[in-house]
């Protein structure tokens, strides 16, 4: 549902994403998970037109969307969780919530009921401004304010960055019930621990391409990819639940 | 005391239409971060354009309506194909108004000529009523209420209804806006346009007692920015604010010293910038 081919991000003159192909397949999860400063917020970048592609194609079922306006993109129900949750601070609650809202007709759509019978939290700090949140509670707020937009593809770009063990068991949560509902879903990490525990399939970045691609299981296993990209230390097992 | 009262009254008609003439100043840089040099001339266009129509139709309604209208095309035509092209470069982008202020200038002259005018009274507003000793004219009171209807409409506009909480997220983070599904760019546009109209608006509210006349534009300009200075840039709140204090300052300034109201003008914004260089109401 979505193809990623042969991406090329640039930055002024410095060159980031070196040709980067990717593929999200209907209902699944894709993980990408690499270290810092490999790319991966430039390729959520990319495919929602913050920044332009200078070479390659987003194929969004089978609609070629590279360097469309964001709005537009985003009009096609691919919604963003992005990279430092960016609430919109002197909105309330509610009207971040209310200006990302895309009502759907499908059976079990994400309504504003839906969404506060799903985080509690958020209906009791509905009045309260974006700012007034806590960490947590403003990673809440980006996961349902892309979920009221009843997106087809959901981007999240370390959606665990900064919060408590507790939190993170929640996103997890979350990220499951999103694509059993049908949800495809592309998720960007440097938390490769939890992306794997998500995932159908995870794709390993470096310096702008991806160098790997497996299942998140047998990557889980693979140490020498582990240690040479992820920094990952030496095993445990895992846990998947 | 009759002096007082009447000073003050005089003074809050002028921060009325300076609010009118300020909001929409203040909200094009709250949105678009743009210094509209222009914006005192989408004011001048305001008269003149009401002052053509209005003499045609016999009607100062119509007059006021073709010149909001007129002058909103004006003013989303100038951010959709110019300003726009320039987004992100502040100094460009002034540089372009200051030209657009120009050509307005100077279209208006050779359009209009040089001879000043008047608009005409509103039906009813002509004449004044008398407190005590206090006479005050009709209209300008008038005014004042029709500024505070306008405030609280752009207030409820901006703090209750879905496309201003959508004007607030595109001034938050223009960026992730776009992102969650808002046309940042017609937002803009928009914005851009009721700024103009409302500029145009003041031309017509003013024009009865301040006319029309060659220059207008640059007259009031410096004004409109001391608002939006004291008030802090992108504040509506602010505007209010700013509007009253100079309003009421600039009024007295000429009444008391004559010779000193450049002076008078601008020394309350030195001051608020000297304690609060944001301004009043104004975010870093
Ligand atoms: N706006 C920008 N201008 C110039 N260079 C940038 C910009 N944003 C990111 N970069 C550079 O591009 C590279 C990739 O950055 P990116 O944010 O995509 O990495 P990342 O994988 O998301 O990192 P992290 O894990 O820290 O979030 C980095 O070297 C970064 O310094
Ligand atoms: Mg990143």
């Amino acid at each position: 549902m979505l193809n990623i081919i042969d991406l090329h991000t640039y930055y002024g003159d410095s060159h980031v994403l070196q040709g980067v192909n990717i593929q999200v397949e209907q209902g699944t999860v894709a993980a990408v998970v690499g270290r810092n400063g490999v790319g991966k917020t430039t390729l959520c970048r990319s495919i929602v037109g913050f920044t332009p592609v200078r070479a390659g194609r987003v194929v969004f079922n089978g609609d070629d969307i590279t360097n469309l306006a964001s709005h537009t993109i985003a009009s096609r129900r691919i919604s963003l969780v992005p990279q430092g949750r960016r609430i919109f601070a002197s909105l309330t609650v509610q009207e971040n919530l209310a200006i990302a809202s895309q009502p759907s007709p499908s059976a079990g759509a994400w309504t504003m009921e839906k969404i506060f019978s799903v985080f509690p939290r958020l209906a009791e700090r509905g009045r309260h401004r974006g700012d007034e949140l806590s960490g947590g509670e403003q990673q809440m707020l980006a996961i349902a304010r892309a979920l009221v937009a009843n997106p087809i593809l959901l981007l999240m770009d370390e959606p665990t960055e900064g919060l408590a063990p507790a939190v993170v068991a929640t996103v997890g949560r979350l990220i499951r019930r999103v694509k059993d509902e049908g949800t495809s879903i592309l998720l960007v990490e440097q938390n490769a621990a939890f992306a794997v525990q998500v995932s159908d399939i995870a794709y390993v970045m470096s310096k702008g391409t991806i160098v790997h691609s497996s299942d998140p299981r047998a990557l889980w296993r693979n140490e020498e990819i582990k240690t040479q990209f992820l920094g990952v230390p030496p095993p445990r097992t895992l846990r998947r639940d | 005391m009759t002096y007082l009262i009447t000073q003050t009254l005089n003074g809050l008609f002028s921060a009325a239409l300076l609010f009118l003439i300020a909001s929409g100043l203040t909200l094009a840089f709250g949105v678009m971060r743009i210094v509209n040099i222009a914006h005192g001339s989408f004011y001048m266009l305001g008269a003149y354009v009401a002052y053509t129509v209005t003499a045609r139709t016999q009607s100062l309604l119509a007059g006021a309506v073709a010149a909001m209208a007129g002058v909103a095309l004006v003013g989303f035509a100038v951010e959709r194909f110019f300003l726009r092209r320039l987004a992100a470069q502040p100094l460009a982008q002034m540089m372009m108004t200051m030209g657009f202020a120009l050509v307005f200038r100077d279209a208006a002259l050779m359009i209009w000529g040089g001879d000043p005018f008047t608009l005409p009274y509103p039906p009813g507003l002509a004449g004044s009523f008398a407190a005590g000793d206090v006479v005050f004219p009709l209209y300008r009171l008038f005014v004042v209420l029709v500024a505070a209807a306008v405030g609280v409409a752009l207030w409820a506009v901006n703090e209750k209804t879905l496309l201003g909480a959508k004007l607030r997220a595109a001034v938050d983070d223009p960026e992730m806006a776009g992102g969650t599904g808002i046309n940042v760019g017609l937002l803009s546009g928009l914005v851009f346009a009721a700024g103009a109209a409302l500029a145009a608006f003041g031309g017509v509210m003013g024009g009865p007692i301040l006319g029309g006349y060659p220059g207008m534009d640059f007259d009031l300009l410096p004004l409109a920015f001391v608002v939006v200075i004291i008030g802090g840039m992108g504040s509506l709140k602010g505007a209010l604010a700013g509007s009253i204090v100079v309003g009421l300052v600039d009024n007295f300034g000429k009444a008391l010293v004559p010779e000193l109201s450049y002076f008078t003008l601008f020394a309350p914004m030195v001051i608020v910038l000297a304690i609060k260089p944001t301004g009043l109401y104004g975010r870093a």
